[in-house]
């Protein structure tokens, strides 16, 4: 079963950001469930985990209610990540969120990139600001990316086409057999107990086998 | 079972009155301390080693040095001692000569040390922190068990007929303790090599130390050096004792406020649920450390921080007495009455030493049988 965890990084109580992770979600729901899938979603009110996101940069290390939702996102088979555009960019928040996630962690997966704004004039955000921390992340991210204006909630339809295009590209995304490195140095085991060099190899150095 | 104190040396603030000691003061006090620690019956004494304000201990063996001359019967070790910016060399020839000052109450905990300035400061680069730790302290080891040592390695001159003088007090080296917070290169390392190792478990979760103790045993047992439960475990602890519960709360809550380390993040209560941190009574102390023990198995050495973000001398003095009068005793009662007899104690220089000439009379038994063989071959 195909697991999807949607990140959301709204901050207030209805939030257009959240309308927007939901509208995403449904969509790649139905595409999958077309192909024969029935995709476990999992939504996440980053809003939630405000404190525990500033105590873990504090104290380095997360609470056990963050902890598992990092956890989530290791086990997703893709992720969709919505942030408010704030000052021309993503949220504070929502960068918090990937400053305390492990880098390795998005390695060859799927994350669809949307995001909300007053106006459109902020949309390239996506581009400019969600794109390239992702492709530091090295995940896959989506050709497009699904930005919401306030006055696209009342248009004729030209955010669920993008919606729906990004639906469909995530679904082909997740149809691909994307080959994850494992290795820790090659960035992909989250459990750093399970490569560890014996010791006499430790002691041969680097770059030796 | 062995208690202590590990100082950082910190030269901090305190809050409730903003007064900053001068670093002679922080010294002076730290020295204070240590004195007081072994009056009150502790085991160790450990500092830190930095190179960089706020903190005033970057001699450690000048410190400690000062502190067994005027001390009988604690150990003096370090928390930690920096293998990887440290020339090994110079720490096989500092804590040998501090061993023989001090009569043996001397060991040493290894850490990579986690400022990245200090690396460069020292000529070398964080990236190859495990590697340093790892060449540096096989050097240091031989520099302890062989007399006249020929070595090439990655990241220091070679040497070529060196020895270290002084020779190791009764020809057995310092016991040394691998710390770290989150590699299980380092603790592969400790097991590698038998010496202990030492889990910070201060500042964050148990479980996470728990895997990295889980890690350090099994491998402990498979490079032979024991059974996994007789590997030797240090924890680290963090304290705030007073008589009544919620007097240690409002005493300790300004200064675990604005620590430097933590402060200004998670409150009080969501950190003590969260990591060994105990403020409270002495018997709520007593029956959280004894929960280490369920998590980490029977264990060697038990350091407390005591002495930090700003807390006056006067104040980590009284702490110590609580400590020693209070608590410890019965720690060391219920600890030692749990430990099974195959579990061995505290690492000292006297066990070490009996334990090495036993091997010895071992060995020698050996090759006279071998010999014994020849000769009846002939």
């Amino acid at each position: 079963m195909t697991t999807i965890v949607v990140l959301t990084a709204g901050v207030s109580q209805p939030s257009s950001t959240r309308l927007l992770a939901d509208r995403l979600a449904e969509a790649t729901r139905r595409r999958l469930q077309a192909s024969g899938d029935e995709p476990r979603i999992e939504v996440v009110e980053l809003r939630e985990y405000a404190r525990d996101l500033a105590n873990h940069f504090v104290t380095g290390f997360p609470s056990a209610s963050l902890r598992a939702v990092l956890d989530e996102v290791a086990d997703a088979d893709a992720v969709i990540a919505v942030t408010p555009i704030f000052s021309a960019s993503y949220s504070g928040l929502f960068k918090m969120f990937f400053d305390v996630l492990d880098p390795t962690t998005l390695v060859g997966k799927p994350v669809l990139i949307a995001a909300t704004g007053g106006t459109a004039r902020h949309s390239l955000a996506l581009d400019h600001a969600l794109r390239p921390l992702f492709a530091y992340l090295r995940a896959v991210v989506l050709p497009t990316g699904v930005y919401a204006a306030t006055e696209d909630w009342a248009s004729d339809g030209d955010l669920r086409t993008r919606i729906d295009r990004a639906a469909k590209e995530l679904a082909a995304a997740l149809g691909l057999t994307v080959t994850v490195p494992t290795s820790r140095t090659d960035a992909g085991s989250s459990d750093v107990f399970a490569d560890v060099l014996p010791f006499e190899r430790l002691l041969a150095g680097p770059g030796t086998s | 079972m062995q208690f202590g104190i590990f100082s950082v040396g910190d030269v901090t603030t305190d809050p409730t009155n903003g007064r900053t000691p001068t670093e002679a003061e922080r010294i002076k006090a730290m020295v204070a301390i240590a004195l007081k620690a072994e009056e009150v019956g502790l085991d160790v004494f450990a500092t830190g080693e930095h190179h960089n304000p706020p903190f005033v201990p970057s001699s450690p063996t000048t410190m400690l040095g000062f502190i067994a001359a005027q001390t009988e019967k604690i150990i003096l070790s370090t928390s930690t001692t920096l293998i990887t910016t440290n020339d090994p060399v110079k720490i096989a020839e500092d804590y040998s000569m501090l061993q023989h000052l001090a009569d043996g109450r001397v060991d040493l905990m290894m850490g990579r040390g986690n400022t990245g300035p200090v690396y460069p400061w020292f000529g070398q680069d964080i990236r190859n922190g495990i590697a340093l730790a790892i060449e540096n302290y096989n050097l240091l080891h031989r520099l302890w068990r062989e007399d006249v040592v020929d070595w090439e390695g990655q990241f220091r001159t070679p040497l070529q007929g060196f020895t270290s003088t002084p020779r190791p007090l009764d020809g057995v080296p310092p016991f040394v303790w691998h710390g770290s917070i989150r590699s299980p290169e380092i603790a592969e390392q400790a097991a590698f090599y038998g010496d202990g190792f030492f889990a910070n478990h201060i500042f964050w979760p148990t479980t996470h130390f728990q895997r990295l103790v889980e890690f350090y045993r099994s491998r402990y047992e498979h490079y032979g050096h024991g059974s996994a439960d007789q590997a030797i475990v240090g924890l680290g602890g963090q304290v705030f004792i007073r008589k009544n519960s919620q007097d240690a709360v409002r005493e300790f809550r300004p200064y675990f406020d604005n620590a430097p380390v933590y402060g200004h993040g998670p409150s009080l209560e969501e950190f003590t649920s969260q990591t060994p941190l105990t403020v409270g009574s002495p018997q709520q102390v007593i029956e959280r450390t004894l929960t280490f023990r369920e998590h980490f198995g029977d264990y060697q050495r038990q350091l407390f921080l005591a002495d930090h973000a700003g807390l006056p001398l006067q104040t980590v003095l009284e702490q110590l007495d609580i400590l020693g009068e209070e608590v410890i005793p019965v720690l060391r009662k219920e600890f030692d009455a749990l430990r099974p007899a195959h579990v061995p104690d505290g690492p000292t220089h006297a066990a070490l030493v009996a334990q090495a000439h036993g091997a010895r009379a071992v060995a020698a038994s050996d090759s006279d049988s071998d010999a014994a063989l020849e000769v009846s071959a002939r």
